[in-house]
């Protein structure tokens, strides 16, 4: 496993580090720079893992950070990866930001939790809110009154490593989102190449005690997917229209019971989660469909007609839909005219930007864009960059896959107290909804 | 008396400075100055300040109620203990007392920093408080005290077992405590992989009971663990292998993607011991699983796809309708691009060449040079690999991508293209398709290797050639005698090309002008060439072509070369099979077995270059170097496939490979018969030579022996049995260094011919 773990500022230089194993010479971090870019001279794809005499490299960038492991071993790569994600994560609730300056500012705590996450290599405690238990900036406030306070919470190594006893809430809530993110890549005539729908329920839980949880879903049959083959596959999946392909749930999802009864279990964790996340390949049609015509008129100007146009039901209403259609780079003057919302040009992106704040179902909206070209270039117009048309949207209350919760019972064995599950839906643009040109 | 003075002459250091000031603070009456000193000092170490002079003063601070200032300074010993080791033995009292300690949290971080400590006086002490904290009540120091063992292994191995430790971490493994357990097994795999004779981690029937048990109470990290266990844990019957699978695919559901990795791992080690029906079910459930890897974050998805090309080599069906999910997202940064289209090629079938042909046409449109190449040599990697249909496809795309950019493409589609032809020899259509373009876009080629796919083409289809070769040919001998090509170092392989196609026009389709070029580039190729690859065979031509014998000139020069089956590079199956197993580790990312590049690599490259051969006795050497010339001759056929193989690097370099070049397996017998009769030609002339280059350390594996040559030399390759006793002690070096007596040999030749 890892043997140490950098961080460093954005010119390779060592922040803060912590050497587990202290099988690796100081000098092979000093290496790291150099080799990095040697790598990407030599390759403009310089992935993220390399090894260099003996030693493996990998890491992940972050704001100005490097965020670094060596190892010697053939160790588990994709498990040091996940770890230096986590200790991103951990780092950044702890300290809202993480960046050079917040290493410097907190490199007592980091060490402590670097201590207390790794142990020779090993990955230990990585829940946030376990950690911040037992690791809290003011610690030194805490010891002097309460003694009790710094010992290990059970949850450390309980079964139930997520959630420590003696939570209360006067009032028992849980707030359940089911978000879809849609990644969709469509082709100028509207053909959809590919789309999928991510979706995930977040659970934000004010609960007491050591409540039981138990989620009912619309439809047993929406978990078929590969699995019905196995149980003899009779289950009419084509008029649901659902194929849910996989599903990941949280730690705290008893997973074995979902596997052989299909009923999702659970004990969560106190406060905001994600319970589970699933993935659909269902073909859809876009909800926000963008048609763009561009007319290049080298060496003096660009005319860009576009017109969206929302494929939702009417009731719904698409909110901060954002359109960025993407011009040359060296365009400048641009002149608009637009049915609805406003439209900006981003030089540092190359993309004039269409925002409509509302965006109701079935409604249409044009825009013409003019943008003047420099007269003299030595770029050859050929060369025009492919950039998709991206967009970004949301429709509240809407959701894409038709899932829906049934039901989530709570059952806190000694409390026995009454509570009720609220459930938000919506529907949005995932990373990568885009239109090509 | 030696820490005393040591005290003292801290004491006496500079008064001023900023470690006087910090020194000063440590030794404050007021314990929050001293601890704002502690902080100071460790911020100091952080940023690369070295303060070991500070230890005795830090020292003194180590007996502390307060948890925060404990910490800080074990940080600070662990990182200096090594500079001041003596002094250390005064800190061992605290860390003894504090694995006593009432608060846990005090009693793990003392054993958990001993062990960090790696000084070896620490370690004689660290014996009784981690026999004491492996059997603490409390199971967080228990899980810490178990990593505490694999720390002490590393350290004083006999002292860890002697003590009887690695019994009491197996005995762990019964631990009430899922942490524990997890931890345990860490401990043991490591331990194991530090020493594999201890068998540290030897799992039988009732520890696997157990360790299943624990698998689905561990935390993520833990879940890894004992998958990993399970991985490589050998099941002994289809029931047993059935019990673990069906404990491991719950995991698949897990929201850790290595977590997911690993169940898939374990999975695939056991799958083979089910039956039929099982198998297939089983094997159903891993697409799935494997699709949701790729929406992680990029540093994820490369890992995993890494890893998803290393199961589509063992199982290609597996995710055979999956193509879409691996299109490119315009923000992938560009190593996940190259990744994706790797996977795309390998899940290309007759139901989806359409589409996927399409997109990777649209990813030739694209901006980046390095991208849009692998696009291009993508859609000829789908055609070969899929046949006639997808070929006419995929050709139409490729005209189109020269008509409207060839600037970017056309290197890269000049080599598919030969590919193409490689895979369908004389296909009419396919030829009147391709030849059109290529007379129409030669001459803007800057590639050597596109501009030596296009030679090949020349010299394989001059008939198809509408236009006269002589207006095409010297474009590459422009100046009677300096011509472009000959002259510059770095295009051997267009120069090996052209003197191959001069030779086939010659035969194929004689003219005047083509009889003047070929003496020019055989005169040229025997005098100037400094390259012996290109020498050697050009002496061969020559004597082969004035020896008139038609038969073996066209049994070596007309011989039709095998047809290609997929230029989709394949993982050796072997490798394979041992990359399935290493699923998530660097080796799966590399595709390298560990031992290619862990810390003995150099040691085992080098030995595998050089050391290797000077150990063989010269029987065996023998016999390698006749393997190697058959071998060569068979293989060399693909010679074209410049971008293929790795192994072609290599075979470049040895000239023995040239001689065959052109021959046929049927025809290699033939061919080292010749090549007996070149060796004793060479033999007397070249006697003089043998000084220079057993200095030079030329080393052209077998070639380079034949050219050292010694008087006397008979039969051929029997000769190699007095050759390689003299050169071979010098002919480790892998390079191949210009012979500077060259010249004078081929004189000597040339009188012969």
């Amino acid at each position: 496993m890892a043997s140490i773990v950098y961080f460093l500022d954005a010119k390779g230089k060592s922040l803060l580090s912590r050497d587990y194993k202290g099988d690796i010479p100081y000098s092979a971090v000093d290496k790291f720079p150099l080799l990095h870019l040697e790598a990407e001279e030599e390759n403009s794809a310089a992935p993220p893992v390399f090894n260099y005499k003996g030693i493996n490299y990998l890491y992940i960038v972050h704001n100005d950070l490097y965020i670094l492991a060596l190892t010697r071993n053939n160790d588990n790569a994709l498990e040091i990866m996940l770890f230096l994600n986590k200790l991103i994560e951990v780092l950044t609730q702890y300290f809202k930001n993480l960046e050079e300056e917040s290493i410097r500012d907190n490199f007592v705590i980091i060490y402590e939790l670097l201590d207390e996450m790794m142990d020779y290599g090993f990955p230990q405690t990585t829940d946030t809110k376990i950690l911040k238990e037992y690791i809290t900036q003011k610690s030194h406030a805490l010891i002097k009154f309460n003694q009790q306070q710094q010992r290990p919470p059970n949850a450390v190594t309980n079964a139930v490593s997520w959630r420590t006893d003696g939570i209360f809430y006067k009032k028992n809530e849980v707030f359940l989102d089911v978000i879809e993110s849609i990644n969709m890549l469509v082709n100028p005539n509207g053909q959809v190449l590919r789309s999928e729908i991510l979706g995930k329920i977040k659970i934000k839980s004010q609960l007491s005690g050591m409540p039981d949880l138990r989620l009912g879903l619309n439809d047993k049959g929406i978990f078929g997917g590969d699995r019905s083959n196995g149980n003899g596959g009779g289950e009419d999946r084509t008029t649901k229209g659902l194929e849910m392909e996989d599903v990941k749930f949280h730690q705290c999802v008893r997973l074995s019971k979902f596997e052989n009864e299909k009923i999702i279990t659970f004990i969560p964790p106190d406060g905001e989660f994600e319970l589970m996340s699933y993935r659909l390949s269902t073909p859809i049609k876009p909800l926000i469909w963008v048609d763009c015509r561009v007319k290049l008129h080298s060496n003096s100007r660009i005319e860009i007609k576009a017109k969206v146009r929302a494929q939702i039901k009417k009731r719904s209403t698409a909110n901060d839909v954002e359109i960025s259609i993407p011009v040359p780079e060296d365009a400048d003057s641009p002149k608009f005219q637009t049915s609805s919302g406003s439209i900006k040009y981003t030089p540092e992106n190359s993309c004039i930007v269409w925002k409509l704040k509302q965006f109701q179902g079935g409604k249409e909206a044009a825009m013409i864009a003019e943008l003047g070209l420099p007269s003299v270039t030595n770029e050859d117009p050929t060369f025009k960059s492919k950039r998709p048309i991206s967009v970004k949207f949301q429709v509240p209350y809407f959701i894409t896959s038709g899932l829906q919760v049934r039901y989530l019972k709570i059952n806190e064995p000694k409390m026995q107290y009454q509570s009720y599950p609220w459930v938000r839906y919506i529907t949005q643009s995932g990373n990568d909804y885009t239109i090509r040109l | 008396m030696s820490v005393q003075r040591a005290i003292k002459s801290m004491f006496n250091g500079p008064k001023k400075g900023e470690t006087f000031e910090l020194k000063s603070a440590l030794v404050s009456q007021y314990p929050n100055e001293r601890k704002e000193g502690i902080k100071r000092v460790i911020k100091a170490m952080t940023v690369g300040k070295d303060v070991s002079a500070l230890f005795p003063d830090v020292l003194k601070n180590i007996a502390t109620r307060d948890l925060e200032q404990k910490k800080l300074v074990y940080l600070y010993l662990m990182n200096y203990a090594k500079t001041n080791p003596e002094l250390c033995i005064l800190a061992v009292n605290t860390f003894v007392q504090d694995t006593e300690d009432p608060n846990p949290l005090v009693r793990a971080l003392a054993i958990r920093t001993m062990g960090c400590i790696r000084v070896n006086k620490m370690v004689d002490y660290m014996h009784i408080p981690l026999k004491r904290t492996l059997s603490d009540d409390n199971p967080y120091v228990r899980k810490t005290a178990a990593v505490c063992v694999a720390k002490l292994f590393d350290l004083n191995k006999e002292m860890c077992i002697e003590q009887g430790f690695l019994d009491h971490l197996k005995r762990l493994i019964d631990d009430s405590n899922p942490a524990v357990v997890s931890n345990a097994i860490n401990a043991l795999s490591e331990i194991n992989q530090m020493d594999p004779t201890q068998d540290a981690l030897k799992i039988d029937g009732a520890l696997l009971k157990k360790i299943l048990m624990a698998l689905n109470e561990c935390t993520e990290w833990g879940r890894i663990t004992i998958l990993t266990a399970l991985a490589d844990y050998h099941s002994t019957s289809s029931i047993e292998a059935s019990h673990i699978i069906e404990r491991v695919v719950p995991q698949l559901q897990h929201a850790n993607p290595s977590v997911v990795l690993t169940s898939i791992k374990t999975i695939l080690s056991h799958i083979d011991k089910l039956d039929g029906a099982q198998y297939n079910v089983t094997i159903k459930k891993l697409s799935a699983p494997l699709i949701s890897l790729i929406s992680s974050s990029p540093e994820i998805q490369f890992i995993s796809l890494r890893n998803i090309r290393i199961i589509l080599e063992k199982y290609p069906d597996l995710l055979s309708k999956e193509l879409r999910i691996f299109y490119i997202k315009y923000n992938d940064p560009l190593y996940l691009k190259l990744e994706k289209v790797e996977i795309m090629v390998r899940l290309a079938n007759m139901q989806n060449y359409k589409i996927l042909l399409n997109e990777l046409k649209e990813y030739s449109m694209e901006i980046d040079y390095e991208f849009v190449k692998r696009s291009v040599i993508a859609i000829g990697q789908v055609a070969i690999k899929l046949g006639e249909t997808a070929t006419a496809k995929a050709i139409e795309i490729l005209i189109e991508l020269i008509n409207t950019r060839s600037e970017y493409v056309l290197n890269e589609v000049f080599m598919v293209l030969k590919d193409i032809l490689r895979k369908f020899p004389n296909n009419s259509r396919f030829l009147g398709l391709i030849i059109p373009v290529i007379v129409s876009n030669y001459q803007q080629l800057d590639d050597s290797n596109a501009i030596a796919s296009f030679i090949w083409l020349l010299g394989e289809y001059p008939k198809n050639f509408g236009v006269d070769l002589d207006s095409i040919l010297p474009n590459y001998y422009q100046n009677d005698n300096l011509d472009n090509y000959f002259n510059n170092d770095d295009d051997y392989t267009i120069q090996l090309q052209l003197l191959i196609t001069i030779v086939r026009i010659n035969i194929i389709k004689q003219s005047s002008s083509s009889q003047n070029f070929l003496q020019k580039t055989l005169t040229i190729c025997t005098e100037k060439s400094d390259n012996p690859d290109i020498r050697d065979r050009a002496f061969i031509y020559w004597r082969l072509l004035s020896s008139n014998n038609t038969t073996v000139i066209n049994n070596i020069v007309q011989k039709p070369l095998p047809i290609i089956d997929s230029t989709i590079p394949k993982i050796p199956q072997y490798k394979v099979d041992e990359l399935v197993s290493e699923l998530g580790t660097l080796s799966s990312i590399y595709h390298e077995p560990a031992s290619e590049f862990m810390d003995n690599y150099h040691k085992f490259h080098v030995s595998r270059t050089g050391n290797n051969i000077a150990s063989k006795n010269i029987d065996e050497l023998q016999q390698i170097a006749k393997n190697e010339i058959v071998n060569k001759a068979v293989k060399s056929e693909t010679l074209l496939d410049f971008d293929d193989e790795p192994e072609y690097e290599d075979v470049n370099t040895t000239s023995a490979n040239s001689e065959t070049n052109t021959s046929s397996t049927t025809a290699s017998a033939n061919v080292l018969n010749e090549l007996n009769d070149l060796f004793n030609f060479n033999a007397s002339p070249v006697a003089s030579q043998r000084q220079v280059s057993s200095d030079g350390k030329s080393n052209d594996d077998i070639m380079g022996l034949f050219s050292t040559g010694t008087a006397g030399v008979a039969n051929g390759l029997q000769n190699l049995n007095l050759n390689s006793q003299s050169s071979l002690n010098n002919s480790v070096s892998t390079q191949s260094q210009p012979q500077p007596g060259s010249q004078k040999p081929s004189d000597d030749l040339l009188n012969l011919f």
